[in-house]
C-alpha cells in the first residue's frame, strides 16, 4: 500500500497536465483494461553496451523485479544510422501496443539530418522522460590544467594541435565542442571515435587533450586519479563534482542535456499508453532509479504526456538552431 | 572447373565495380590535413578486390592455379542435386518464417529433412519435429527473452505467453 | 604477491556453483562439438553466443571459454577417429594420430592427445598469470596509431601464412574488410554500402552472420557433398592395462609436449596467427629435434603430443591480446571479443582495470576447465565415437536449424538471416574454386577495428602520415608489420635476380 500512495504522490507531481489519462493509468481497473498480451519489445536507439543500452536494462531489470508489467520487457537494439535505424523500425512496428522505445538527443537531429527516413517524432506517443544526463568538460591530471582559463590558455596555444575527442560527427559531443570553439575562440581538432567508454580512455592514455564526457563514462578514470573535471554544462554545480564551476558561473549561459525518454510506437492505442504511463512513473519512483539517478549524476525529474511534448518541441527548435549554425543542416 | 573459376572472377569482378561505385558516393580522395575521405577505404580495397579478380582471369588464361587446369566437372548432377535441396530447402524454411513463423517452419524443415532426405522413421521423425520447436521456445523465449518470428501465428501463441510469464 | 591475491580471487569466482556447472557443461558441449567433423571451436563459439546472453558476462565469458577448451579437445577426436581434422587447429595430429588408429591403438593416440593438451594449456595459463598484468598496464597508451600498426601486423602474419593461391587470399581478406565497412561512417557520421537502401545494412554486417554463413552453412554443404553421411570410422577400445601402457610412453614425451606448449603459446599472442599456425610449427619442430624422424607420419606419439599442446597452449595465448588489448588472436577469439562488446564490457585495457572480477575470474577458469577437459575427454571417448557414428541426416538439419536461430537471435533481424544464407551458399560456390574463407572471416572482424584507427591516427596528426613512425610503440610495431608483409616477396625477387644475372 505503501508503494501504491508514494506511486500517486510521483504521479500527480510529476503528470501535471497529463493527469487526465495520467492517473486513469495507474488505477487498478485501468490495469485490467489494458495488459501486454505478449512480451514488450524495449527499442534501443544505440548498440549494446553505450549508455542508453545499459538504461534499458536497468529499466528492464527494474521492471521485472518488482513485476510492474506481467509481461516481460526484451531490450532490442537498432545502432544503425545514428539512431535511424531504431526510428524507422518504431515507425512502422506492426504491432505499435508492444513497440516503446528509449530515446537520445538523435531522436531529435537524426531525422532532421536524414531527411530521406521519413519521420515525424511528434507522431509517437510521449510516455515518459526518464533523466537528463549532464555533460562536463574533462581533462588530464597529467596536463596540469585546473580551471577553464588555463584550459583555454593550452588550447589556444596549440591551435589545431588539441584534441578534442567525442563520439560521432555531428552528435552531443560535437555540438558542444563547436560551442567551446565558437565561445572562446578555440581551434580544436575533434577526433570521433565509437562510443563514449572509448573516448574516455582515449583522454586517460593521453592520446586526447580534452573531452566532454557525461559522469557515467569517465567516473571510473575519475575516481582512479587520471582525469579531471573543470567544468560542467548544468545549471547547477553537480554534487559528486563540486569543485567544477558552471558555464553560467564562468559568464557563458550555456546548458546542454542527453535527455533520457521513453516513448511509445506512432498509432499506439490510448488505453496502451496509460499503461506504460503508469509502469514507467512506478520505475521512476523505485529506490534502485533513485539511487542511480544519484550515483551517475542524473538530472530531470519526470515527465509525461503535453508537457514531454512541448519539452520535445523547445529542444528540437534548439538543436534546429545548432545544426544550422554548424552547417549540418540547411 | 576451368570455367566455373573464369565465370566465378567475372561475377566477383563485376561485384567489386558495383562496390567501388557504390562507396564513391562518400568522398574517395584526401582530404588535406584530415586524411582519406568516408568512401576511400571501401573504394580502394574494392579496386583491390578487381586488381585480384583480372589476377585470378590471367592465371585462368595461363593455366597456372590449379583449378584452371583441372578437367573435373565444377559440380556433377549428385552434387547438385544435394546442394539444390539443401540451400533450397533452407531457403523455404527461412522463407517461412516470416509466413508462419519458426516454430512452423522448424517442425516442416525437420519433417522434410529427415523423413524425406534422410529416409529416418515416422517415429524419429515426429520426436524431433515436435521436440525441437519446444526446447527452442524454452531455451530462447523463456529463458532468454528472444521472440523469434512468428508471422501470421502470432495469436496462438497469446495463451502460451499468459501461462509462461 | 598482488596478482596471486587477484588469481585467488578469481578461483572465488571460477568455483561458485553457477560458474562451475558452467565450465562442466561448456567443455562437454565444447568437446562434442570440436569431435563433430568440420565443426571446430569457432563454430561452438559462434553458434552458442547468443545463448549465453542469460548469464553475468563473467559467467557468460567462462561458458565460452569453457567451449573453446573442451573444443581444443575434442578437435583431436574427429582426427584421430575419421581422419577429419575436427578444426583446422587440429590438422596436424591427423598426420600420425591417423596412422596410429589404424594400427589399432587409437586409444593410445587419444590419450596422448588428452594428455598434452593438459600439459599445453596449463603451462599457458601459468604464463598467462604472469605476463598479463604489466601487457595490461603497458596497453592504455595505445592509441589510434598503435592499434593501427598493430591490426597490419596482425594481416602481416596471416598473408605469410595464408593460402597458396595468392591472389584468392588477397581477395577473401579484400571483401571481409569492404564487407567491414558497411553501415555508419563514425568519421564523418555518414551512411555508406547501404545496397539498395535496404535499413537492414544500417547496422553493417554482423561479422556473426559471416561467421556462421561460412563456418556453418557453407561447412555444412561442404561436408554434405564431400562425404555424403558414409565416414568410415576405426575401431577403438579401452582397457585399463592399454591406458596403464600409454602413459608410461607419453612420459618419453614430456619435452616436446614442453616445447610444442611454449611454441604454441608466443605463437599464439601474435595477433591473427592462432592455433592452426602454431600446431603446424610444433609439429615441424619436434620432426626436426627428433632422433627418428623418419617414423613422423607413420604413427610417432610425439607427432601427437606436439600439436596438441600446442594448439591448447595457443588458444590461451590467443586470449592475452584479446584481453589486454582487444584484438583477437585467432578467429574464435574474434568472435569471443565480439561477444565481450555484446555483453556491454569494453576490450581492451580498461577491462583489466574496470573489470578485475571478469579478467581474474576468467583465468582462474582456464586452469579449472584445462581439467575438467581432460577429464572429460577420457571419460567420455566412447561416448563421441557413439555419436560420431549417428547418421549425418540427423546431425545436418540440427545444425543447420542451430545456425538459422543464431544468426537471428544477435539482431533480432531477419536481414541477417537471409544474408548468412547468401554467404554460406557463395561460400560454398567459392570454396569448391579453392577460394580461402577464414581470411574473410578475420577481416570482418579486423577491417572495423582498422579503419577508424587509420583515419583517426591521420587526424591526430593533422594529415601527416608519419605519425606511425614517430611513436616508439607503433613505428617498432609497424616496422615489424611491414617487414613480416614484404618477407613473401624476398624469394620471388631473389629468383628474378638470379635469373637476370645469368
Amino acid at each position: 500500500m505503501e508503494a501504491i500512495k508514494l506511486l500517486r504522490k510521483t504521479m500527480l507531481a510529476g503528470v501535471g497536465l497529463g493527469l487526465a489519462f495520467g492517473v486513469a493509468g495507474v488505477s487498478d481497473t485501468a490495469h485490467a483494461a489494458w495488459e501486454p498480451k505478449k512480451p514488450v519489445e524495449f527499442v534501443v536507439m544505440a548498440g549494446k553496451g553505450g549508455g542508453a543500452d545499459k538504461l534499458a536494462r536497468l529499466i528492464q531489470s527494474i521492471i521485472a523485479k518488482h513485476k510492474f508489467a506481467s509481461k516481460p520487457f526484451t531490450p532490442i537494439n537498432k545502432p544503425g544510422g545514428s539512431g535511424a535505424e531504431a526510428l524507422v523500425y518504431a515507425n512502422t512496428a506492426k504491432n505499435p501496443n508492444h513497440t516503446i522505445m528509449v530515446t537520445l538527443n538523435s531522436f531529435y537531429t537524426t531525422p532532421m539530418r536524414q531527411p530521406g527516413i521519413n519521420v515525424d517524432i511528434s507522431k509517437f506517443a510521449p510516455i515518459a522522460r526518464m533523466a537528463e544526463d549532464t555533460f562536463l568538460l574533462w581533462v588530464n591530471k597529467d596536463s596540469g590544467i585546473k580551471d577553464v582559463s588555463s584550459f583555454v590558455a593550452a588550447a589556444k596555444k596549440a591551435g589545431d594541435k588539441w584534441i578534442m575527442a567525442g563520439t560521432g560527427k555531428g552528435q552531443e559531443d560535437q555540438l558542444l565542442t563547436d560551442f567551446l570553439n565558437t565561445a572562446y575562440g578555440l581551434n580544436m581538432k575533434y577526433v570521433p571515435y565509437k562510443g563514449g567508454g572509448r573516448v574516455a580512455k582515449e583522454l586517460a592514455g593521453n592520446n586526447a587533450n580534452s573531452t566532454v564526457n557525461n559522469p557515467s563514462e569517465q567516473l571510473g578514470f575519475y575516481q582512479a586519479g587520471k582525469t579531471a573535471a573543470i567544468a560542467a554544462f548544468t545549471p547547477a554545480r553537480l554534487e559528486l563534482f563540486a569543485d567544477a564551476p558552471t558555464f553560467k558561473e564562468l559568464g557563458k549561459d550555456f546548458v546542454y542535456f542527453m535527455q533520457r525518454s521513453v516513448v511509445g510506437a506512432p498509432g499506439m492505442s490510448k488505453e496502451a499508453e496509460s499503461f506504460y504511463r503508469g509502469v514507467f512513473a512506478r520505475v521512476y519512483a523505485s529506490d534502485e532509479w533513485q539511487s542511480y539517478m544519484q550515483k551517475k549524476s542524473l538530472y530531470g525529474g519526470f515527465l509525461t504526456g503535453k508537457r514531454l511534448m512541448s519539452y520535445w518541441e523547445r529542444e528540437k527548435s534548439i538543436h534546429k538552431a545548432m545544426l544550422k549554425k554548424m552547417g549540418e543542416i540547411k | 572447373m576451368r570455367r566455373a573459376e573464369l565465370v566465378m572472377a567475372i561475377v566477383m569482378g563485376a561485384f567489386s565495380l558495383y562496390l567501388m561505385w557504390k562507396s564513391a558516393e562518400l568522398p574517395i580522395g584526401w582530404t588535406k590535413g584530415e586524411g582519406p575521405g568516408g568512401g576511400a577505404w571501401p573504394f580502394w580495397l574494392s579496386a583491390g578486390m578487381l586488381v585480384c579478380c583480372i589476377w585470378i582471369g590471367i592465371r585462368w588464361a595461363l593455366r597456372t592455379s590449379p583449378p584452371s587446369r583441372s578437367e573435373d566437372v565444377y559440380m556433377d548432377r549428385r552434387a547438385f542435386r544435394l546442394f539444390a535441396l539443401n540451400a533450397g530447402a533452407l531457403a523455404v524454411t527461412i522463407g517461412l518464417f516470416h509466413v508462419v513463423g519458426a516454430y512452423f517452419a522448424i517442425p516442416l524443415f525437420l519433417i522434410f529433412y529427415l523423413r524425406f532426405l534422410g529416409g529416418h522413421s515416422w517415429g524419429l521423425t515426429g520426436l524431433f519435429a515436435v521436440l525441437t520447436p519446444i526446447v527452442i521456445f524454452l531455451f530462447f523465449e523463456v529463458a532468454l527473452l528472444k521472440s523469434l518470428p512468428k508471422g501470421y501465428t502470432e495469436p496462438l501463441f497469446e495463451p502460451i505467453y499468459a501461462i509462461v510469464f | 604477491m598482488e596478482t596471486l591475491q587477484l588469481l585467488f580471487d578469481g578461483f572465488a569466482v571460477a568455483f561458485l556453483p553457477v560458474n562451475l556447472v558452467l565450465i562442466i557443461l561448456g567443455c562437454a558441449v565444447g568437446l562434442f562439438i570440436g569431435a563433430m567433423p568440420g565443426l571446430g571451436s569457432v563454430n561452438g563459439v559462434a553458434i552458442l553466443l547468443p545463448v549465453t546472453f542469460l548469464v553475468p558476462p563473467t559467467s557468460a565469458m567462462i561458458f565460452l571459454a569453457a567451449i573453446y577448451y573442451g573444443a581444443m579437445y575434442g578437435g583431436a577426436i574427429s582426427s584421430i577417429m575419421l581422419g577429419i581434422p575436427g578444426a583446422s587447429t587440429a590438422v596436424a595430429t591427423t598426420f600420425d594420430g591417423r596412422p596410429l588408429a589404424l594400427q589399432g591403438k587409437a586409444d593410445m593416440a587419444l590419450v596422448a592427445a588428452a594428455t598434452a593438451s593438459f600439459v599445453g594449456g596449463t603451462i599457458s595459463v601459468i604464463l598467462f598469470t604472469a605476463f598479463a598484468p604489466p601487457l595490461a598496464e603497458f596497453a592504455l597508451v595505445f592509441g589510434s596509431p598503435e592499434i593501427f600498426a598493430l591490426m597490419l601486423l596482425a594481416f602481416a602474419t596471416f598473408v605469410g601464412l595464408g593460402g597458396d593461391d595468392i591472389p584468392k587470399t588477397l581477395f577473401s581478406i579484400f571483401i571481409g574488410l569492404v564487407f567491414g565497412a558497411v553501415g555508419l561512417d563514425i568519421v564523418s557520421g555518414q551512411p555508406r554500402l547501404i545496397f539498395g537502401e535496404i535499413i537492414g545494412f544500417m547496422h553493417g554486417i554482423n561479422f556473426l552472420v559471416l561467421a556462421i554463413g561460412i563456418y556453418g552453412i557453407c561447412e555444412m554443404l561442404w561436408t554434405i557433398e564431400s562425404n555424403k553421411g558414409n565416414v568410415m570410422i576405426s575401431q577403438a577400445t579401452m582397457s585399463f592395462r592399454g591406458l596403464l601402457s600409454a602413459l608410461k610412453e607419453l612420459i618419453g614425451t614430456w619435452k616436446t609436449m614442453v616445447m610444442g606448449s611454449f611454441l604454441g603459446f608466443f605463437v599464439g599472442i601474435l595477433p591473427a596467427a592462432g592455433a592452426t599456425p602454431g600446431s603446424l610449427m610444433a609439429y615441424g619442430t619436434a620432426k626436426q629435434l627428433s632422433k627418428d624422424p623418419d617414423t613422423f607420419g607413420e604413427g610417432n606419439v610425439d607427432g601427437v603430443v606436439a600439436p596438441e599442446a600446442a594448439n591448447n597452449a595457443a588458444s590461451t595465448g590467443a586470449m592475452l591480446p584479446m584481453l589486454t588489448l582487444g584484438i583477437p588472436g585467432s578467429p574464435t577469439t574474434a568472435i569471443l571479443l565480439g561477444g565481450i562488446v555484446i555483453w556491454g564490457l569494453e576490450p581492451g585495457p580498461m577491462l583489466f582495470i574496470d573489470q578485475q572480477e571478469f579478467v581474474w575470474g576468467l583465468i582462474a577458469s582456464l586452469y579449472a576447465a584445462n581439467l575438467v577437459a581432460l577429464l572429460l575427454n577420457v571419460a567420455m571417448i566412447p561416448a563421441f565415437i557413439w555419436i560420431l557414428k549417428l547418421p549425418f541426416t540427423i546431425l545436418a538439419p540440427i545444425i543447420f536449424i542451430l545456425c538459422i536461430v543464431g544468426g537471428f537471435v544477435p539482431t533480432l533481424d531477419m536481414h541477417d538471416v537471409w544474408l548468412m544464407l547468401i554467404f554460406g551458399v557463395v561460400g560454398y560456390l567459392m570454396r569448391k574454386l579453392d577460394y580461402p574463407l577464414a581470411p574473410a572471416v578475420l577481416a570482418i572482424v579486423l577491417g572495423p577495428l582498422a579503419e577508424p584507427a587509420l583515419r583517426q591516427s591521420i587526424l591526430m596528426s593533422g594529415g601527416e602520415v608519419s605519425i606511425f613512425f614517430t611513436r616508439p610503440i607503433a613505428s617498432v610495431i609497424m616496422i615489424v608489420a611491414l617487414v613480416l608483409l614484404l618477407l613473401p616477396l624476398y624469394p620471388i625477387i631473389k629468383r628474378r635476380l638470379t635469373v637476370k644475372a645469368r
